[in-house]
């Protein structure tokens, strides 16, 4: 018998009982759209951080001070001024795995530019800081080291400062007034969006450092920076960066081992893995409760077939009589079962890729539909079909076909 | 004469439990080719058993069964299939025809296992349905055709691989007494075509459409006589 009778076959069958057969398909209709729904949403997600992750740069590693203790009070952490402007060259020019050490000061205030006012972070900045976060300008140039070393005051603007203070016109040649002291805008950096902590990265000025620590922020000594940025050579050198900053500094510093470090480092891929990990554990565990639907909805398929394999006995008879063998019974059956789970499959991605987008669309969630997830759902629905299926195809087979033409 | 069936000392004994019951206790008879044999016997007489060997369905404990010339009781399962398929046509008391399908495509059934391709199997359904004067009823499902239509529709289904033998079980056992007739002359005619037919009935009336009376009690055949074969012109 050619398969394409059997499939004929099968589809009458479900045709005839066409509730039931839509009704035993929901369980695996649902399994699936979960499946695929919940798959979007998560790689949508862990897109995004990923994405959010790359904006701050790859292969950093953060350097900051550490605290001090002034007559018994510890401030915290990045409260102490031990970082200096040489520190960061120092761990530019010596340490072997490090591609570039951006010292940065960090302060806020208001920025005004003719009637128009903006309260916003300034940043002292290197011209390395901006080969580290990987941040084009858009129109005008970058800082300069000339502009560092004269301590020139010029600036850049972000996105968001660049809309609030000079709308649609471009900001290029503008002086505008921080702290109340005059700056050329000399460019407008690229937009970047969100960090990973969900702070507007745009929402920034910069300046040259030595501008920064002479005229924006007030410290004890010369030099001073709040923070060292830096960017390792490689992802793998990312560690081997770290330990040679620590002796370095350890070095500089003179900090021995009964001395605690006044600085501390931080890896910036330690947080991705951490990303990394919650998104992985949480599509296990939507993988999971997808699995136990389509187990359950797996176990409604057979338990309908059975019922099926009872009710249809006296045909399984008439088909053995008429010279039907085992295999045909059983890949009727089969068939009858497998195209109920695909068929359930198909609708299932058709509703779970529906889901995600309107999700994304309403709630301005990322969704990505991947055709992986849909071949693996498609299939997965196909196996279950198989597996569910083949106890009843096996006892209609194996009907005796004489007690079969009998039953009532 | 050549034999289409040969059964030499059949034995079926079935075991329930501890208890053996023997349904056939030794069973020989030969039918030729273009019989028309009917089988009688009270109910527990071993008729159904028999049928039941000879259709295939069922083997025998001991004894031999030749169908056209092949030994068929050391097949296997799937070789039992094919027999039914090739050699035998099946006629049932209820019909036994797929619900909601068409009459055409019951009667197509037995090929559509045999393996045929579609167009050579509406042809030979549609030759089947003529013989059997259902000709403009293809289309109709089993819930719209009569009792006597049914039963035609499964005559065509057993008719239509060209079998050996054609094995009717009650045939008229659901029809009322005209409808009968009406299916007995389906037969009768097949039959003067040369077509084989083994027939079990109860009634005397429906057996005296048969050239040949076989008839069982408790397992063993106390009578097999042939009308005067001038009367089977009449």
């Amino acid at each position: 018998m050619d398969f394409l009778q059997t499939l004929k076959i099968a589809l009458r069958a479900l045709r005839t009982n066409k509730m039931r057969s839509f009704l035993t398909m929901l369980g695996i209709i649902i399994g699936i759209a979960a499946v695929i729904a919940m798959m979007a949403v998560g790689t949508g997600a862990s897109y995004v951080i990923s994405q959010q992750i790359a904006s701050i740069g790859s292969n950093i590693i953060l350097v900051l001070p550490g605290s001090t203790t002034s007559g018994g009070l510890r401030t915290g952490s990045g409260g102490a001024q031990t970082l200096s402007s040489d520190d960061a060259k120092a761990i530019m020019a010596e340490c072997p795995s490090v591609e570039y050490a951006a010292g940065t000061v960090r302060t806020a205030g208001q920025i005004v530019y003719g009637n128009m006012n903006w309260s916003s972070v300034i940043m002292g900045a290197t011209p390395e800081l901006f080969d580290i976060r990987e941040w084009p300008v858009v129109s005008g140039r970058s800082i300069s080291q000339q502009d560092v070393d004269g301590a020139v005051k010029v600036c850049l603007v972000g996105q968001t400062v660049a809309d609030n203070l000079f709308g649609s016109a471009d900001p290029v040649g503008n002086i505008i007034r921080i702290k109340k002291i005059p700056f050329t805008v000399i460019g407008v950096l690229d937009r970047k969006g969100q960090s990973p902590q969900g702070q507007d990265q745009d929402d920034a000025v910069f300046v040259p450092l030595r501008t920064a620590q002479r005229n924006l922020v007030r410290s004890q000594r010369t030099g001073v920076v709040s923070s060292i940025i830096v960017k390792a050579k490689s992802e793998q050198l990312i560690d081997k960066a770290e330990s040679e900053i620590q002796a370095l500094l350890n070095q500089r510093h003179r900090i021995t081992n009964s001395k605690e470090p006044d600085f501390s480092t931080r890896n910036l891929s330690e947080i991705l893995a951490v990303a990394e990990q919650s998104s992985k554990a949480m599509s296990l565990l939507l993988g999971a409760v997808a699995s136990i639907s389509l187990i359950v909805g797996g176990i409604g398929i057979m338990n309908i077939m059975l019922v099926s394999v009872t009710e249809r006995t006296r045909e399984i008879g008439i088909r053995m009589a008429i010279g039907a063998k085992k295999n045909d019974i059983l890949l009727q059956f089969m068939t009858e079962a497998v195209l109920l789970t695909l068929l359930g499959g198909v609708i299932g991605i058709i509703l779970g890729a529906g889901g995600a987008t309107a999700v994304s669309r309403m709630l301005g969630w990322p969704t990505m539909i991947s055709i992986q997830s849909i071949t693996v759902a498609f299939f997965f629905s196909g196996a279950i079909g198989i597996f569910f299926g083949f106890y009843p195809a096996k006892k209609a087979a194996g009907l005796n076909p004489i007690d079969a033409l009998r039953y009532e | 004469m050549n034999s289409v069936i040969s059964l030499t000392d059949i034995r079926r004994v079935f075991i329930m439990g501890d208890q053996q019951f023997e349904a056939l206790k030794g069973v020989s008879f030969d039918v030729a080719a273009g019989e028309f044999v009917a089988i009688m016997g009270a109910s527990g007489s071993g008729k159904s058993t028999c049928m039941n060997i000879l259709g295939c369905l069922d083997r025998p404990t001991s004894g031999s069964y030749l169908l056209d010339g092949l030994d068929v009781g050391g097949m296997s399962s799937n070789q039992l299939a094919d027999i039914r398929n090739n050699k035998l046509g099946f006629v049932f008391q209820g019909f036994n025809l797929l619900a909601r399908t068409a009459a055409i495509e019951n009667v197509e059934l037995p090929l559509v296992y045999a393996g045929l391709h579609s167009k050579e199997r509406r042809k030979k359904a549609l030759t089947a349905m003529e013989q059997v004067g259902l000709t403009g009823k293809e289309n109709n499902h089993s819930s719209q055709l009569s009792g006597g239509q049914q039963q035609r529709v499964a005559i065509a289904r057993a008719l239509v691989n060209n079998p050996a033998v054609i094995l009717a079980d009650e045939p008229t056992g659901n029809l009322d007494s005209s409808t009968s007739e009406e299916i007995m002359g389906v037969f009768s005619s097949l039959n003067k075509q040369g077509i084989t037919i083994i027939m079990v009935t109860h009634e005397h009336d429906v057996a005296a459409h048969a050239g040949r009376q076989i008839t069982f009690r408790d397992g063993l055949i106390i009578s097999d006589s042939r009308k005067n074969p001038t009367a089977k012109t009449v």
